[in-house]
């Protein structure tokens, strides 16, 4: 072979301004496409996260420019007991919040999935409580729950079981009661309609080929139904394990935190601190200290919403 | 093992009546294929006998059982979907051992019963697979060894070969053939082939419009349609049909369409000018000198046959032929139907005239 040294054309692309390459360069047009999100992304997204964050380290208040402190702000939550009041009433609320609406959501969505008379009015009023504006929704709690005017008090006063009015939002028990009510309320629809539209990816053929294969209603949904819907089940959860833990608007509308702190959940307290109270570097601090408990929430939801072995491979369909 | 009656059937959705009184017998150890063009009820009809709907009047016995309010999974029956209903989250195995989990068997003895199923349809080196992870044809197999595995009175298909390529469909034919020959279960079997029925049943069934047109074995069907209807849908390429008039002066002759004289071994009696359908298979052409004038359109060589579209009398018929002629678009052939293997149907209700 004749080692004949061809002489390549000079690239195109050197001899062009730096603008021109900008304005064509394959590369630099993707960028391009991408600045709308990112700048999105960035501005509202990045920028209050970091100085959220930042904000933590210092002890800034409304109106005066703080100073570095480092973790100051985080020693003395640690020795807040109405911090950790906060966080246990969140966890609480999350935990039991988002298991009865895990429940109570899967069991509507079963039902929804049933033949039966007005199945789409059904499903459209299931979607009610969800398209209600929380602040609404959580001021008609308030008046349902209020200890004079209550229409819970006075119809089981009028049915003679009790005496005097329950005082919903001004006990700590029955506050917690009435908010983790509230949210579940809120909050099933999501979880009802989600799971429904997974039921309905489920060919109606398995269920027969289960039912000839000698499976019971119960067998069909252990062994059919849940195993199919678990990919859903995990996105739903995921969501709503988030929405829960960061809940404002409902409690501030409710009960501001009270009685006693009863209700103040991580969010409210960290508003209560940063806003009300001017102490932006104190809830600062409060709000990060969220964010590890929503890695761990979003890490166990990676792991549950990994492609499960018979999700993979070719589908040959 | 055992046999299946099903005895006036009918099935109604609403006011709408499906199933207009069926009746047909099943013997033990029959390979039975319900056939017909969508929308005849023979999916239903199958899936009343699995028990997946509710069967209006009539009774359905499996053995000396009358089954109307037994349980589907107290009827003793397997079911091959068309879908193949795999259990997608279930491996191979554990979806052909399914039932006899939830038969509470145990573990050695589903073991045991599945891998002899995996052997019989070649699955065990799939048997740790995923649905997602089979080809069509794997898939198939292994809803056929959930049937096998739990070694059922009666199988039953529904068009469990529709969603195969050509090629594969023909193969598992002759497999599920052979399978059956070899377990000698109870089959029925519903598709809208009539190559697969013909193929493979003891007993086809022909369903229409909810009644069953005629039931008998592939040949019988082939060689003495009862009705017009059976004679269209049984045989590829269909039969011919040219309509015209039964003359008897002398020679029994058939007046076709535009007057072309076609020939008839014998009339039936007192048939003399009535109106009739005349029925040949493309098969049962012959080119002769006091054949039909016809003139060629189109000529689909196969290799081993060859069709020819011509026109009879103005009509478009199709012949088949396994000699090779030399024909050309638009040549004259005289084509001559064997008089003895024609078919005549009256006119009016397409019931067969001749005997």
């Amino acid at each position: 072979m004749a080692d004949v040294a061809i002489p390549r054309a000079k690239p195109q692309m050197s001899e062009d301004s730096a603008w021109i390459q900008l304005k064509h360069n394959r590369n630099w047009l993707g960028f391009w496409f991408m600045v709308p999100a990112m700048a999105f992304l960035i501005f509202f997204l990045a920028y209050p996260l970091g100085l959220g964050i930042w904000l933590s380290f210092t002890d800034t208040r409304i109106g005066r420019v703080g100073h570095f402190v480092a973790t100051e702000n985080y020693e003395w939550l640690w020795d807040d007991s109405i911090f950790w009041l906060s966080v246990f009433n969140t966890l609480l609320y999350t935990f039991v919040a988002s298991a009865l609406k895990f429940a109570i959501g899967l069991y509507l969505a079963l039902l929804l999935n049933e033949n039966m008379p007005f199945k789409a009015m059904l499903r459209a009023m299931v979607l009610i409580p969800f398209i209600v504006p929380t602040v609404l929704s959580a001021l008609a709690f308030w008046w349902i729950f209020d200890s004079q005017f209550s229409i819970i008090s006075w119809s089981l006063k009028h049915l003679g079981l009790i005496n005097q009015n329950i005082n919903f939002l001004g006990d700590t028990t029955w506050a917690r009661i009435c908010v983790i009510f509230a949210n579940i309320w809120r909050g099933v629809p999501f979880v009802a309609i989600t799971l429904l539209a997974g039921l309905q990816t489920v060919s109606p053929s398995l269920y027969e080929a289960a039912t000839l294969d000698g499976a019971t209603r119960w067998q069909n949904f252990r062994y059919i139904t849940y195993p199919l819907l678990t990919p859903i089940i995990a996105v739903v959860m995921t969501f709503s394990v988030l929405f829960t833990f960061t809940d404002f608007q409902l409690i501030w509308a409710m009960t501001r935190g009270g009685p006693v702190n009863a209700t103040h959940l991580m969010a409210t307290l960290s508003y209560q601190r940063a806003i009300i109270a001017g102490q932006l570097g104190e809830g600062a601090a409060i709000s990060s200290a969220m964010i590890p408990f929503l890695l761990a929430a979003i890490m166990i939801s990676w792991f549950g919403l990994q492609r499960r072995k018979w999700q993979q491979g070719e589908s040959n369909d | 093992m055992s046999s299946v009656q099903i005895r006036d059937v009918r099935k109604s959705f609403g006011n709408f009546e499906v199933l207009h009184g069926v009746t047909i017998p099943i013997e033990d150890g029959q390979f039975v294929v319900l056939v017909g063009p969508s929308g005849c009820g023979k999916s239903t009809l199958l899936r009343m006998l699995a028990g997946l709907e509710n069967i209006t009047s009539g009774t359905i016995s499996i053995g000396d059982r009358v089954v109307n309010n037994v349980q589907p999974k107290e009827r003793d029956i397997a079911m091959v979907f068309q879908n193949y209903a795999l259990y997608p989250h279930m491996t191979v195995a554990d979806n052909m051992g399914f039932s006899l989990k939830l038969r509470n068997a145990g573990a050695d003895e589903i073991n045991k019963r599945v891998k002899r199923a995996a052997e019989i349809l070649a699955l065990s080196p799939l048997l740790d697979r995923y649905p997602r992870q089979l080809s069509g044809g794997q898939r198939q197999r292994v809803a056929m060894g959930r049937a096998i595995v739990r070694d059922p009175q009666v199988f039953l298909f529904d068009e469990p070969l529709s969603n195969l390529d050509a090629k594969l469909r023909v193969a598992m034919r002759t497999e599920i053939k052979e399978l059956h020959q070899r377990l000698k279960t109870t089959t029925v079997y519903v598709t809208h082939d009539q190559i697969e029925a013909m193929t493979m049943a003891d007993k086809i069934v022909v369903m229409h419009d909810g009644i069953v047109e005629q039931m008998g074995t592939p040949l019988e069907l082939y060689d003495k349609p009862e009705n017009q209807f059976v004679a269209g849908f049984i045989g590829s390429p269909a039969m011919n049909f040219l309509k015209g008039h039964v003359r008897v002066n002398g020679v029994a002759t058939f007046e076709g369409p535009n007057g072309v004289k076609l020939p008839l071994k014998t009339a039936p009696t007192a048939s003399d000018g009535r109106p009739a359908v005349y029925g040949v298979r493309p098969e049962h052409f012959t080119i002769a000198d006091d054949g039909a004038e016809a003139e060629i359109i189109v000529v689909e060589p196969t290799g081993s046959e060859t069709q020819v579209f011509a026109k009879l009398g103005g009509e478009q018929v199709v012949a088949v032929f396994r000699e090779r002629h030399q024909f050309n678009p638009g040549d004259k052939v005289r084509l001559k139907p064997d008089p003895s293997l024609v078919h005549l149907f009256d006119d009016a209700t397409g019931k067969r005239m001749n005997a």
